[in-house]
């Protein structure tokens, strides 16, 4: 008898000790489920998804990139065009080069091509908000994120984003700086 | 219950005495009378407790609590009626009892059986005594959810550390009732003979210790996410508490079940006694036990929603939570056809039997309801959910342990009870508990939330009707204290078989039942 109660002793106490390393494993095991079911992972949650995207029509966005004769850069879109809704997050990079043997303040104005569309062009971070110091010989790459206002005029098909840069060199603190980014 | 002390005398082999026998018994009836007296103890606490949230709520707005004091109060209600009063209770029943309906001398370990007892009043005075520490006791509810019992003061931790002594003790325990079920049964009693009592109680042991250790897992991971620095539950540090309510429900719904396997095994053993016919269906009782303890581990979602889950997973929860109401209904149709053309008599124990079988299908109705997933969302955390489980613990698990002391009470104590006040005790019990929840099944549908210690006006009038039933429960309970300390120290003398129509190995032994007993093992045909 005493035998016997020994052996169900060691049995229960193996069950017990079992179960509480299920218990640790039903992490991992929780991870896994959530992982290949696509359950509870923040990026998929369709509360976070913009419901804003106008789907419904495409708009041609161009991108242009022009340099004020003062100051010796090179500057240019890193695509040309693109198609897109309207009220969907675009991002898109600039490139330039300090092509003198001096660094160079430099502050890119933007304009809109047609007006009408410049109040439906919201931009979320423009390198135009701030002066750019380029040392000699650097080259930069630049973001432009923004979307178009999906109440933007339905017969508008093609917007034109044009960015000139001008050389604020030394007369910074009067040109603009202390007035913020520009207009647009 | 305390005859022991006269049984003591006669067996004079260098026992110590006093407080010292107590501390050191290794006795299933010591150890047994002790665990049902602890649970007497916490059942008032606790109730004193659930009196005090009453009569918060007996007006909106705030009289006699604040809203942190309120939130302790439903906490450490639910944390000491579960763990501190209906499994202690449960336990008790099982020393006395399985010894003696299986025909074993003692349990099969009973140091570890003195130890796993004497485990219980330490978590107890760890719970009770945190209403007195800096910030007060806990206040984040039963269910232990992250962030709050992440966020918690030190009674938190002191509150983790109960949880793990008591999860210690009830797996000490449960070994200890397997081990005796499986080795020490009487020759000739094979498992398909054991009383249901038995076997209600070899499947609530396999229940805990599947779940005690899960459970005892999840608090782990709360202390060491409160004090090592880990991100189980933690979302700033990556972690997902909603992970903590799967954990924990894998153990809770298995848990109810702990808390109300017990009962159906006693209410099995009274109603055949009461009606004199023997339990209608018996091995259909049995598999309809094991099916609702392995059914019981595949629902647990069905606690939680609301937190969201892919439609699938809500059917699958939802459907399987309804499949246990077929096991359930064997099990009540099974006592309804024993009581079909017996011999009723209404002695107490009967009646609080028949109390439990009808206001038990009420609890298991409204689960029912609950079940649904969509009615679930919207009754989640309301005072219906309230009302659901006071129906299946009160008048389902603590109805129980009343039949059950009422009907083994005089083989322990050899004494009879007074039966005038027992009726008292049951009339004003059932008519006080049903004034109490019923009108909480009104006040969850119209939307009042649970946990909550004020509320809107239109909730007063059920809020009122409530209090007042709980005032008459909670004092009716006196009689049950009085009744009990009478019967311990005198009364009519109890005869061996005690009921007319009882039967089984305990029924064999003298009234009060020996100090030792079975010492040769009797033999079943």
């Amino acid at each position: 008898m005493a035998v016997g109660n020994a052996k169900t002793l060691t049995k229960l106490i193996v069950v017990t000790i079992g179960m509480f390393g299920f218990g640790f494993a039903l992490v991992p095991f929780y991870y896994k489920i959530c992982e290949v079911t696509g359950i509870n992972s923040g990026a998929e949650q369709s509360l976070a998804k913009n419901t804003q995207v106008d789907t419904s029509r495409w708009v041609t966005l161009e991108f242009d990139a022009n340099i004020n004769e003062a100051l010796p850069w090179r500057f240019k879109p890193e695509v040309r065009s693109l198609r897109v809704h309207p009220g969907q997050l675009v991002q898109v990079e600039y490139e330039v080069v300090n092509t003198s043997d001096a660094p160079i303040v430099g502050q890119a104005v933007p304009s809109y091509g047609p007006a009408r569309a410049a109040a439906f062009f919201k931009k979320i971070e423009c390198f135009c908000f701030t002066p750019q110091t380029l040392a000699a010989g650097e080259s930069r790459r630049m973001p432009v994120l923004f979307l178009l206002d999906p109440a933007m005029d339905r017969d508008v098909h093609t917007v034109t984003l044009s960015y000139t840069f001008f050389n604020i060199g030394t007369k910074a603190q009067t040109m603009g700086l202390q007035k913020g980014p520009p207009h647009g | 219950m305390s005859d022991a002390v006269h049984a003591h005398d006669d067996h004079g082999h260098g026992h110590p005495s006093g407080i010292m026998r107590w501390l050191t018994t290794t006795n299933h009836k010591d150890i047994g009378t002790m665990y049902l007296w602890f649970a007497l103890i916490m059942l008032f606490s606790a109730g004193t407790m659930a009196l005090l949230i009453r009569a918060e709520l007996f007006q909106p707005g705030m009289q006699l609590t604040n809203p942190d004091f309120f939130n302790q109060l439903t906490t450490m209600h639910g944390l000491i009626m579960i763990f501190g009063a209906i499994m202690p209770a449960f336990s008790g029943f099982a020393n006395w009892q399985v010894p003696l309906m299986i025909g074993a001398p003692d349990m099969a370990f009973p140091r570890m059986n003195n130890w796993a007892f004497w485990l219980l009043p330490v978590a107890g005075i760890l719970l009770i005594s945190s209403f007195l520490l800096p910030g007060g006791a806990v206040a984040g509810g039963w269910t232990m959810y992250p962030p709050l019992f992440i966020q918690g003061g030190i009674s938190y931790d002191l509150t983790i550390l109960a949880v793990h002594i008591l999860g210690l003790s009830s797996i000490m325990g449960s070994i200890n009732i397997v081990t005796t079920i499986l080795n020490m049964r009487a020759p000739g009693l094979t498992l398909m003979k054991m009383p249901l009592f038995v076997w209600t109680w070899l499947i609530t042991a396999y229940l805990l210790l599947a779940t005690m250790p899960v459970l005892a897992g999840a608090v782990t991971m709360l202390l060491t996410d409160r004090n090592f620095g880990t991100h189980f539950f933690n979302a700033a540090g990556g972690g997902d508490p909603v992970m903590f309510q799967h954990i924990f429900w894998f153990f809770g719904h298995p848990e109810v079940y702990i808390l109300i396997l017990p009962a159906f095994g006693i209410v099995s053993s009274i109603i055949p006694t009461f009606a004199r016919k023997p339990l209608f269906g018996y091995a259909s009782m049995v598999y309809a036990t094991a099916s609702i303890a392995i059914l019981s581990f595949t629902v647990w979602a069905h606690h939680m929603f609301s937190v969201g889950m892919p439609a699938a997973a809500q059917l699958f929860f939802m459907f399987s939570t309804m499949l246990i109401a077929v096991p359930t209904g064997v099990k009540i149709f099974n006592w309804v056809a024993t009581m079909w053309r017996g011999s009723l008599t209404f002695e107490t124990p009967m009646l609080f039997a028949i109390a439990f079988v009808c206001l038990f299908t009420i609890g298991g109705f409204s689960g029912l309801v609950l079940a649904i997933a969509p009615v679930d969302i919207q009754l989640q955390d309301t005072y219906y959910v309230v009302a659901h489980f006071h129906y299946v613990l009160v008048s389902g698990a603590l109805f129980s342990i009343f039949a059950g002391i009422y009907y083994w009470l005089p083989k322990w104590t050899g004494h009879m009870y007074n039966e005038t006040l027992g009726k008292w005790h049951f009339w004003m019990s059932v008519i006080g508990m049903n004034i109490l929840f019923f009108p909480m099944h009104f006040l969850g549908l119209a939307g009042m939330p649970r946990r909550i210690p004020d509320y809107a006006l239109q909730f007063t009038e059920f809020n009122q009707i409530a209090t007042v039933g709980a005032f008459i429960f909670g004092f009716s309970q006196l009689i049950f204290l009085v009744l009990v300390l009478k019967t311990v120290k005198g009364g009519a003398k109890a005869t061996d078989q005690v009921w007319e129509g009882a039967e089984g190995l305990e029924w064999t032994l003298p009234s009060p039942a020996p100090y030792h007993t079975f010492e040769t093992a009797p033999v079943v045909k």
